[in-house]
């Protein structure tokens, strides 16, 4: 069973894709990074906090059959890869769809939803999930 | 540096092995080795150990240390090392001995790869397959292992770069060759048929297109070239043993149909060598999915992008095929994948093409072979070549 500490310190990125932006160079990162990986040494100091924008496009995607255990009641579940509107690419759930509908370019945005939860009476995870814009 | 010869080999049966335990796989795979190099043990002087996860498949840490003392060389003190690199693991490994051998740092090398996976439920073994991708941003928003390679696949598919068929071919392929390994966990020929007909995993990869969950173990002994004939007739030249990074996360690349850590340690590989993508005779690839070997195909240079999937579907890279030879052992896919001796399987495989002892599955008259092996989506990638003398 994971530490509540574990996931209270990616809360930022998990509730709010807040992520990071180079003052250097401008590029966003996410998830957060202490420098940037283009700009390196001269980024030092200069990351900034950048809250992602939630809306986006689906860049790939699949429905997965074979569940982890947490997943094992929605199986089957869609998951893609999402091409946010300021660049950044995220991978995440895909609920509240259609699997049939689910498509490469289709836009979606960015919800809270409950991920996970360890056990009966462990801590429950929550991040974002992708739904369908409108 | 020195130039480096690998003057043993030995595997162990791959499969769903109930009786036996990870200590007596790693060891008899040694022992094969050891017997091969027509060594007594006393002459090792260095062990290196690719291992994915007996932490969490059998609860055994300081592995490296129990391989050492089974072996009989505790009382000789021999260092052991156990590297980790996800699926990577075995080829990591052999890369940090021939390392060893060709700095002068060690004469004698054992390398050895293993992984116990059936001690555990499905769901277990699944979990820590898919915690060798991002385990905050990936795994941990729910998407398998199989999930990442899947979103690979569909993307390649929707580019025009691989048509469903072609991407299930790579199955048939291994298959083919596992049929003839008397060691390969599956012995048997599979139809196109079979592949797209198989169970969901995570669309459009089913069952069929999933490399199994195995048991295990592999073994090598490396010595100085020029040492090489004192112990044995029967030996193959390291030609080069590169290793390249990329993102932990697949999200994080400019590319995902291709596997830029393949590509980098390819170019590297060909550099050492001296040769080109053209001069490999026989590959062993990283197909733990369809989609991975066919990747691999074309990050290797074998084939353009857009171009491998076609060939592997017209059977040019199944034995007697006028391409590069792929996978004779069966690949991950039919001779299985015990994570951590899977790397360590493919040079044994290779090796024994290249001293002419791979019986039905022989590539007549092969002088260059490759191995390409990948941890998580592409993260860490090992690309060796070895020559034949």
């Amino acid at each position: 069973m994971a530490s509540v500490a574990r996931e209270w310190r990616e809360i930022p990125g998990r509730y709010n894709l807040i992520g990071t932006k180079c003052a250097n160079c401008g590029k966003i990162f996410f998830p957060s990074r202490d420098f940037c990986p283009v700009c390196r040494r001269k980024s030092l100091g200069k990351m900034e906090k950048h809250s992602v924008c939630r809306t986006g496009e689906v860049f790939t995607y699949t429905v997965i059959y074979d569940a982890p255990d947490c997943n094992n009641r929605l199986k089957p579940y869609a998951v893609v890869m999402v091409r946010t509107d300021d660049g950044v690419m995220i991978t995440g759930q895909l609920v509240d769809v259609d699997l049939e509908s689910v498509a490469i370019g289709m836009r979606v945005r960015a919800v809270l939803r409950k991920l996970d939860a360890d056990g009966a009476s462990g801590v429950i995870h929550y991040g974002f999930k992708f739904v369908p814009e409108d | 540096m020195r130039d480096v010869a690998i003057i043993g080999v030995g595997v162990t049966k791959f499969g769903e092995l109930w009786d036996k335990s990870f200590r007596a796989l790693g060891i008899e795979a040694g022992m094969k080795a050891m017997e091969d190099a027509n060594l007594s043990g006393s002459e090792v002087d260095g062990i290196f150990i690719g291992n994915m996860s007996a932490g969490r498949f059998i609860n055994q840490q300081n592995i490296a240390s129990l391989i050492v003392d089974y072996s009989g060389l505790a009382s000789n003190n021999v260092p052991a090392t156990r590297i980790e690199a996800g699926g990577a693991s075995g080829a990591v490994a052999f890369r940090q001995a021939v390392m060893a051998v060709a700095s002068g740092l060690n004469d004698v090398v054992l390398v050895g790869g293993a992984e116990k996976m059936t001690d555990l439920d499905d769901v277990s073994i699944n979990s820590i397959l898919d915690s060798t991708a991002d385990a905050e941003w990936e795994a941990g928003m729910g998407v398998t292992f199989a999930g990442l390679h899947a979103m690979i696949a569909q993307r390649m598919i929707h580019d025009g770069t691989a048509t469903r068929e072609e991407i299930a071919s790579f199955a048939v392929n291994s298959h083919f060759h596992g049929a003839l390994n008397p060691n390969a966990q599956f012995r048997k020929a599979i139809t196109l048929d079979t592949v797209l007909k198989s169970g969901p995993v995570a669309s459009p990869l089913g069952m069929f297109d999933c490399a199994p969950i195995t048991d295990g173990a592999a073994s090598l002994v490396l010595c100085p070239l020029e040492d090489a004939r004192k112990h044995t007739d029967s030996y193959v030249k390291v030609s080069a043993a590169e290793q390249a990074s990329d993102s932990l996360g697949l999200f994080q690349r400019s590319d995902i149909t291709s596997y830029g850590a393949t590509v980098k340690a390819a170019e590297k590989a060909y550099r050492r060598a001296g040769i080109t993508a053209a001069d490999i005779d026989v590959a062993e690839v990283h197909d733990v999915y369809t989609v991975s070997g066919i990747m691999a195909l074309q990050d290797l240079g074998f084939f353009k992008k857009g171009e491998a999937g076609k060939a592997v579907l017209e059977g040019r890279c199944q034995l007697g095929g006028d391409a590069v030879t792929v996978n004779t052992s069966g690949g991950l896919k039919a001779r299985g994948h015990p994570i951590g001796a899977t790397g360590v399987a493919q040079i044994v495989e290779v090796v024994e093409q290249l001293r002419g002892s791979a019986d039905k599955r022989q590539v007549e008259g092969a002088k260059y072979g490759l191995a390409q092996s990948s941890g998580g989506t592409g993260s860490t990638v090992a690309v060796s070549i070895l020559e034949a003398i």
